[in-house]
This record gives structure tokens, C-alpha cells and sequence, in this order.
């Protein structure tokens, strides 16, 4: 009888079992393991010490921030109850204060609870003196992280902030664990391998070996606030190789599950989606192409004086020059050749998000060759025998510098072409990305120092909020001796409007208000060409078919909903 | 022959420590940023204070010498430590890399098993084809065998191995499916069947290291052996009775083996070298592949220590050849 009672019970469970778990609702690993290949590998797994993309994105697998942004670039609370803002209370009206409130119940990984001591300790780990952290700027005019009681904090601000959510949001401010990091402050920051190489966190997976530059192993978070995920009991995230390799293992032999940043032609990836193993998937954030217009004389004889706003630029300090720059090309074809479905033509240098988006420079969208010349011919820039124009004894002739990589040379040579069609001269010069991005101030080839006429390159900002990256085009952000060489400011742009502008910004809160600022800022360093946008770029990814959940986002890490991951049953 | 051995032991020291400086002053002098991969969204201000924390501040002869001081001291230490239990390298500053802010000698000793396994494998299977081929070649001269020989070590030769590593991951992971083209370096060996996807995941990288390595080898021995199957004591040997299979392993062999031991030896180094782009090809991730993110990644330590490991094996295999060649021919003695 009770063998039988026993037996009945295990039957009744196991079918019980079967019918309460649908197939999308499967319990916690469940689904066995998950492959993905960044093949910039992860060099390390804490993001405050690295800065790179690649970090950010696999850190974000076991570290979360507060809130983060989805997909559509709103904000989602993550481990915060809710997000604050003016109208729920959780923003004083000052703008100087932002009250964040912990979900309840959250644990560590390893099982020890989520308080606000984590978060204050975040902050003071990322401020401390000598540490070198890389995202300190997220924590700028932070005066205090006052703990309230063990689920609230305070931050408090130096100044007012209209947009305050710059610390412990999106995948570059995550909260780590002051039980583990409590020693590792200030200079010890480096020196502490083992925390900083398997991170303890709050997200759906943990770290089990780290390999840097090759390999990640990870199992699932047994603590993970959902009980049901992830879906995956291990992962692997796996470097190494280039992006061909990458994108070959998910679309054609089908070995992994998912291979971020494909940048490859666009016939070859869509000759390797055609093998039907997985499907590209793209995002658009703020990234742009973009050609910046030098506005300062680059002539080596000025010596210190070269390229500094003491001496303003020959032949592009004429607006019509620069405009006529802008018409010649062809931004259609450039998507084309460059960047396929990872790429749209813009004329704004403020692509995104849709409230910031103008639309009043979209005349660049078709090339005008004979507008070009007929606009330098009115302004008397008369073409001269050899094919090139001049006025006054100047040549049109230009110095065009990018860094090293196939497809700016592509659109290099190919803007060269049209340039040369309205009778400009161009030489093309490219400078390996280690050392044109680097800042080297001892070095004449950074793009800071812009010792040539017009030089591209693509830039971004980090979430939704422009302010800070409209601020680049304020005169004092101008790159000179003085600053060292450093700065945003590449043009040397320079007028009182727009530094008025941007200080009108910093003090408005009210978003609609704040769209139109920014609108009107993009839209005058559109008209001035200071800056030539060539391509809003995506990210392109690529997944398996078998991989369900993938949400690929522009604004946040690409594996921000890791945990929401499953496997698709036949 | 003892004596010899000392005096270039100790010849090898200056040697060395100018070749470290010499290195060091290059990788300072070339130009490249180890934040120049960093998003344009960190501020200048932020590179600056993360340069400084890197050590980046000092001026040049301070670092040389700190580097000198923990590569020779203090990683001796740490090794030492490792294998007694005792703990002289507590607290110690030791030779800590930019990209990833771990110690370098740990990363590299994490990396030699992968390279060991393929590029150490694909080596020995080398040698072992080459020296056959390099003398069946040499005493049939322009037979089939010989022509046949001679066109596989031209493929191997003229076929980089970026081209032909791809070529087999088309043919043998896309269209046929038989091995993975990505190597698995957390993979370990506990079984028959988990020795078998081993063998599976090594099969290509090392057939094509091993169709380049060979084809040079090859090359020498035939070469070689030429040279001495003509002399006079070949002749002499033949004249006396000796039988073909005396003559040619016994007297030619011996004789022909000197230049092709110095290749051989000579080639060691490169093994922990890695194979850069071979690696790259198949994600094997072994030195190769952290020499080259490491120059790209401008992380100065990394590279530093890496290239001077490779001097250090260049100058005691030249050493090992130099000795081998006193063994191997009565002829040359040292003293």
C-alpha cells in the first residue's frame, strides 16, 4: 500500500511537472549550455578597469547596474525597484538628489544580500584616488552616496543634474560587491587579478574560469532573482580570430549560438546567411561616420601655431568650400559599399533617439555634383588648367586622414573620386587606429591634433542623453597646446550661439525643451559643415536559429537580456 | 667541451640584457596607445589618470629597471613559490600586463599547453616526415617520388597558411562537418571519446603547421644529402663492399644530418613563438595569438616580456646547435 501510495505520488508529480512547464517557462538550466563568440576576447571581466566594449558587454552577463536600457532605449529598472524621475518623487526638484530604492530580497551570487553599502561602495571604489577607473566620468559632481537604510540610497550632486542618470545606470556603471572589492581601492585596483577576473554579481550567470583573451566559462546564477532563469545552466563566451571566423561558426557550421560585431561586407555576410544556420541581427544606436572639417591652418611652417584657431584655415574657412564638399558625395553608395543593412544614410551628426532627430538637413541625402560646382564657380573658385580650381592663388587641395581599416579606405578613395569631379586636389593619408585614436600628445598623427585638412572617423555617446556629447563642439573644447592636445572639438568649431546653446542645455530639465536645444545644435554645425555626416551605423550581429530572446541592443550591452535567453525546440 | 658551455653561458648574459634594452626602447619609441582602444565616449581626462595608474608616468630608465628587477627577480620568486610552498615574491610588484591587469607569466604559462599541443605537435610530425622524404628524395633524385616530394613542399612553401587553414575549415568544418573550426581550449583530455574530439579539434591546425614546417625541412635534407652522396668517401665506402643501407644511413646520413640539425634546432624557439596567424585562423588562442593582441592592444609589458622569452630560447638553442654539431662530427671540437 504504501509502495503503491509512493508510486501514485511519483506519477501524479511527474505529470503534474510535465503540464505546469510550457515550453518557454522551462525551468532553470534547462536548456543546457549557450555559445557565443566575441572575437575581440574579454581581457578582463571587471568594467571599470578596461573601458572597452568587449569588457562591457561579457561584464554584463554577471554585473548589473540599477537600471539600463532596453532595445528602444528606455530605461528599465534592473536591480532598483523603479526608476526615478521628478514626477514619482525619486528626483528632488533642485535636480541635485536621486533617491534609488533596491528590489527586495536580491542576493550575491554567492548568496550574500544586495544592500545599499554595495552601491555606496561602488561609488567609492570607482572615485578612488589612483585606481585609474574608466568609467569615473559617470560618477562626475557625485558629492555623496548617503545610505538611508539597507534598500535606499541618495545620490547627491554637486550640481544640478537634468539628467542624473549617469552613475549605477547601463552597462558601464554596474554595481559590484563590497564584501569581495572591499580591499582592492585605489592602487591595489590592478593588482587584484582574482576578483577582478571572476567578478561576484547579481546577473543571471557566474563566472567558473577565466582565460583572458581566449575564454569565459560560466554556469548559471543559482541566487538569480527569477527562479525560472536562465534558461542556460553554462555558457561560454569564446575570443580569438576575426570577424569572418566569428560569423562562419554561427551562420555556416552552426557551432555557436551567437557572434557579436560582424563587421564584414555586406555580400559577405549575406552570402553566409544564405546557409540558413542563423540570421544577422542589427541595431542602431548614435553612431556615425562622419567627416570633420578642419576649420584651423594645418601648415606645418606655423609652427606651434599650426592647427590652432590663430590661424584659421585657407580654404576652408569658406563656408561654400565646405558645403560643396558635402554635396559631391554620394552617402547612398557609400552604405552600400561600406555597410549594407548595418548602415542608413543621415545628415545629422545626432542621429538618435527619434525626439532628437532633425530632419531639416535631409537635402544631403542626394549627391549634387553639378550644384557643387556651380556653388564653388559663384564663389569664384574658377577651375584651373590642371583640373584643380583656385581663387585668390589658392589650390583647392585637401589632406584627408583616417585611421587604418578596409572600409574607410573604400570610401576614402571613392570620396577622393568625387572631389576630384568639382575640381578639388585630394591626397589620402591613413594612420593605424593605435595611434590616431591613441592621444599621444608627443604624436603629430592623432586625430586630436588634426594636422591635415579633413579627416573621418565615427563617434558615438554612451546611452540616450546627448548633452554632454553636443558640448563637444564648444569653443573651449577645442584640442591646442594648451589643453595638451585634448578634447572633442576636432573642427575647432568656435561661435558664442552655440556655446550658448549648450550652456542653456545644462540647466534645462524639461525633455521636450532639451530635444529642441539639441536639435538646434546639430542643425548648426550641419549648416556651417563643420562636420560632414557620412553613415548612421548599426551593430550587426549574428544568431543561431536555435537561439530564442535575443533582443540585440544599441543602447545597453548586446547580451543585456542574456537571462531571457532559451533554446528554440524543433 | 664543459668549459666551452660556461664561457657561452656567460657570454649570453650582456647579450641578453641588450637585447632587453634594446626591445624596451623600441616598444617606447613606436608609437600606439594602450587606451587607444577605448571608446571616444571616455574622456581624455579619464585616459590620463588610467595611463598613470598603468605606471605610464615614470620616466623611461625607471621602468627599464623595474621591469628588469621584476622580470629577474621577482617572477623567479613567484615560480619558486609555486613549487615550494615558501613565499619570497610576497607583496611583490610583479610584471602586470595593460590589457587585462593580470600578471604576464601567468597568462603565458595558461597559454603554453595549447601551444605545446598543436604547434610542438605539428613541429616533431615535421621532422619525423621531412627527414624521410628529404632522403629517399636525395638518393632517387628526379624519380616520381622525388618530383612528388619537391611539388608538396612547393604547396607547402608557397601556400600561406592564412589561405589554406581557411581552405580546409570550408572544406572539412562547412561543407563536410567533420572537424570544428573553432578550437575548445577549455577542453580536457579524461576519456577515450573526449581524447578523440581532441585529436578532431588539433587535426587541422596542425596538418597545415605541419605541411609548412615540413616543406622546409624537407627542403634542407634533400639538399644535403646531395651534397654528400657525391663526395669521395661515398665512393670509397661503396669501393669497400658496404651494402647501399650502410652507405646511406650509416655514412651519408650522418654527415648530411649537421646543417639540418641546426635548421631543426634553430627552429625550436619558434615553436613557443606559436604560429601567429595560424592560431588566429583557428582560435587555438596560444602565445601567437596573445603576442599579437598584445601589439595591437599596445600593452608594452606584455610584449616586452614575451620577445625577450624568445631571445632567451634563440640564444640557448644556437648554443644547443653548437654543441649538437661537436657530437655529431668528431671533426669539431670547442677546447
Amino acid at each position: 500500500m504504501n509502495i503503491k501510495t509512493a508510486l501514485m505520488g511519483t506519477v501524479l508529480g511527474t505529470v503534474a511537472g510535465f503540464a505546469m512547464a510550457p515550453a518557454a517557462f522551462a525551468e532553470r538550466g534547462s536548456d543546457g549550455h549557450v555559445n557565443i563568440i566575441y572575437w575581440q576576447a574579454p581581457s578582463t571581466m571587471n568594467p571599470y578597469l578596461s573601458g572597452g566594449t568587449k569588457e562591457l558587454e561579457v561584464g554584463s552577463l554577471v554585473l548589473e547596474p540599477l537600471a539600463r536600457y532596453d532595445a528602444e532605449g528606455n530605461m528599465v529598472p534592473f536591480l532598483a525597484e523603479s526608476v526615478p524621475t521628478v514626477e514619482n518623487g525619486g528626483v528632488s526638484e533642485d535636480l541635485m538628489n536621486v533617491t534609488w530604492k533596491l528590489k527586495e530580497g536580491l542576493l550575491w551570487s554567492d548568496g550574500k544580500p544586495l544592500t545599499s553599502e554595495d552601491v555606496r561602495f561602488t561609488w567609492e571604489y570607482c572615485t578612488s584616488e589612483g585606481g585609474g577607473c574608466s568609467q569615473s566620468e559617470k560618477y562626475n559632481d557625485v558629492t555623496d552616496v548617503e545610505i538611508v537604510d539597507d534598500l535606499t540610497v541618495i545620490v547627491h550632486f554637486g550640481v544640478p543634474k537634468p539628467f542624473p542618470y549617469g552613475p549605477f545606470v547601463g552597462n558601464q556603471a554596474p554595481i559590484i560587491q563590497k564584501a569581495q572589492f572591499a580591499d582592492c581601492t585605489g592602487e591595489a585596483m590592478a593588482s587584484c587579478t582574482d576578483q577582478n577576473f571572476a567578478p561576484i554579481g547579481t546577473g543571471p550567470f557566474v563566472v567558473d574560469e577565466f582565460k583572458t583573451n581566449d575564454v569565459v566559462s560560466m554556469s548559471a546564477n543559482p541566487n538569480y532573482r527569477d527562479p525560472a532563469k536562465p534558461a542556460f545552466a553554462t555558457a561560454t563566451v569564446k575570443g580569438g580570430g576575426d570577424a569572418a571566423a566569428a560569423g562562419r561558426s554561427v551562420l555556416e557550421t552552426g557551432e555557436f549560438d551567437y557572434a557579436w560585431n560582424l563587421q564584414l561586407a555586406p555580400d559577405v555576410l549575406a552570402d553566409m546567411e544564405s546557409k540558413g544556420k542563423g540570421k544577422l541581427v542589427s541595431a542602431f544606436g548614435t553612431l556615425v561616420e562622419r567627416i570633420m572639417v578642419n576649420y584651423t591652418d594645418p601648415d606645418p611652417a606655423l609652427g606651434d601655431k599650426r592647427a590652432t584657431a590663430a590661424h584659421p584655415h585657407p580654404i576652408l574657412s569658406d563656408k561654400s568650400v565646405r558645403q560643396a564638399l558635402s554635396m559631391a558625395i554620394d552617402r547612398e553608395l557609400l552604405v552600400e559599399i561600406g555597410y549594407g543593412a548595418a548602415g542608413k544614410v543621415t545628415c545629422n551628426v545626432l542621429p538618435a533617439p527619434a525626439i532628437y532627430a532633425s530632419t531639416a538637413n535631409d537635402a544631403c541625402m542626394v549627391q549634387d555634383i553639378e550644384g557643387a560646382k556651380a556653388l564653388l564657380e559663384a564663389d569664384g573658385w574658377v577651375m584651373g588648367s590642371d583640373g584643380i580650381r583656385e581663387k585668390d592663388g589658392k589650390k583647392l587641395s585637401l589632406l584627408f586622414q583616417t585611421s587604418t581599416n578596409a572600409v574607410r579606405q573604400d570610401f576614402q578613395a571613392i570620396i577622393k573620386q568625387w572631389w576630384n569631379e568639382i575640381g578639388v586636389e585630394v591626397e589620402l593619408r591613413n594612420i593605424d587606429s593605435s595611434v590616431f585614436f591613441g592621444g599621444d600628445a608627443g604624436s603629430p598623427d592623432t586625430f586630436q591634433k588634426f594636422f591635415a585638412d579633413v579627416e573621418m572617423y565615427a563617434n558615438n555617446f554612451d546611452g540616450t542623453d546627448p548633452e554632454a556629447y553636443m558640448a563637444n563642439w564648444e569653443c573651449k573644447q577645442a584640442p591646442r597646446p594648451e589643453t595638451q592636445w585634448q578634447g572633442n572639438n576636432m573642427p575647432r568649431y568656435c561661435t558664442e550661439e552655440y556655446d550658448a546653446l549648450v550652456a542653456e542645455m545644462a540647466k534645462t530639465g524639461d525633455l521636450e525643451k532639451r530635444a529642441e536645444l539639441a536639435k538646434t545644435m546639430n542643425d548648426m554645425l550641419m549648416q556651417d559643415y563643420a562636420i560632414i555626416p557620412l553613415v548612421y551605423r548599426g551593430r550587426v550581429s549574428a544568431a543561431s536559429n536555435t537561439l530564442g530572446g535575443v533582443e540585440i541592443n544599441a543602447w545597453d550591452s548586446e547580451l543585456w537580456n542574456a537571462a531571457d535567453w532559451y533554446r528554440i525546440k524543433e | 667541451m664543459l668549459h666551452y658551455t660556461i664561457r657561452r653561458l656567460l657570454l649570453a648574459i650582456p647579450t641578453l640584457l641588450f637585447i632587453s634594452l634594446v626591445i624596451f626602447l623600441l616598444l617606447d619609441l613606436a608609437p600606439g596607445d594602450p587606451m587607444a582602444s577605448i571608446p571616444l565616449t571616455v574622456p581624455p581626462e579619464v585616459k590620463e589618470r588610467m595611463r598613470e595608474a598603468l605606471g605610464l608616468g615614470e620616466p623611461v630608465h625607471i621602468r627599464f629597471l623595474n621591469w628588469l628587477y621584476q622580470f629577474f627577480i621577482v617572477e623567479p620568486q613567484v615560480a619558486f613559490d609555486h613549487l615550494f610552498g615558501t613565499d619570497f615574491s610576497e607583496g611583490k610588484q610583479r610584471i602586470i600586463s595593460f590589457q587585462s591587469r593580470s600578471p604576464v607569466m601567468s597568462v603565458v604559462a595558461e597559454r603554453m599547453p595549447q601551444t605545446l599541443w598543436v604547434v610542438g605537435l605539428s613541429y616533431v610530425f615535421a621532422t619525423l616526415i621531412a627527414v624521410p622524404i628529404g632522403i629517399i628524395s636525395a638518393y632517387r633524385q628526379y624519380s616520381w617520388f622525388d618530383q612528388l616530394g619537391t611539388f608538396v613542399s612547393m604547396i607547402g612553401f608557397s601556400i600561406p597558411t592564412f589561405f589554406s587553414g581557411v581552405l580546409l575549415i570550408v572544406i572539412f568544418s562547412v561543407t563536410l562537418g567533420w572537424f570544428p573550426s573553432i578550437y575548445d581550449t577549455t577542453h580536457e583530455v579524461t576519456d577515450w571519446s573526449s581524447f578523440v574530439f581532441q585529436m578532431k579539434q588539433m587535426a587541422m591546425p596542425v596538418f597545415v603547421l605541419t605541411l609548412y614546417n615540413a616543406a622546409q625541412v624537407s627542403r634542407f635534407m634533400r639538399a644535403s644529402m646531395l651534397d654528400n652522396l657525391n663526395q669521395d668517401y661515398v665512393r670509397t665506402a661503396r669501393a669497400k663492399g658496404m651494402s647501399e643501407k650502410v652507405v646511406v644511413l650509416l655514412h651519408v646520413l650522418r654527415n648530411s644530418m649537421i646543417p639540418v640539425v641546426t635548421v631543426i634546432a634553430l627552429g625550436v624557439p619558434s615553436i613557443f613563438g606559436g604560429a601567429i596567424i595560424t592560431e588566429q585562423v583557428f582560435q587555438v588562442n596560444g602565445l601567437g595569438q596573445m603576442l599579437i593582441t598584445a601589439i595591437y592592444a599596445s600593452d608594452a609589458p606584455m610584449v616586452q616580456t614575451l620577445t625577450f622569452i624568445f631571445a632567451v630560447l634563440i640564444v640557448l638553442f644556437n648554443l644547443i646547435a653548437d654543441i649538437l654539431y661537436g657530437i655529431l662530427d668528431p671533426r669539431i671540437r670547442y677546447d
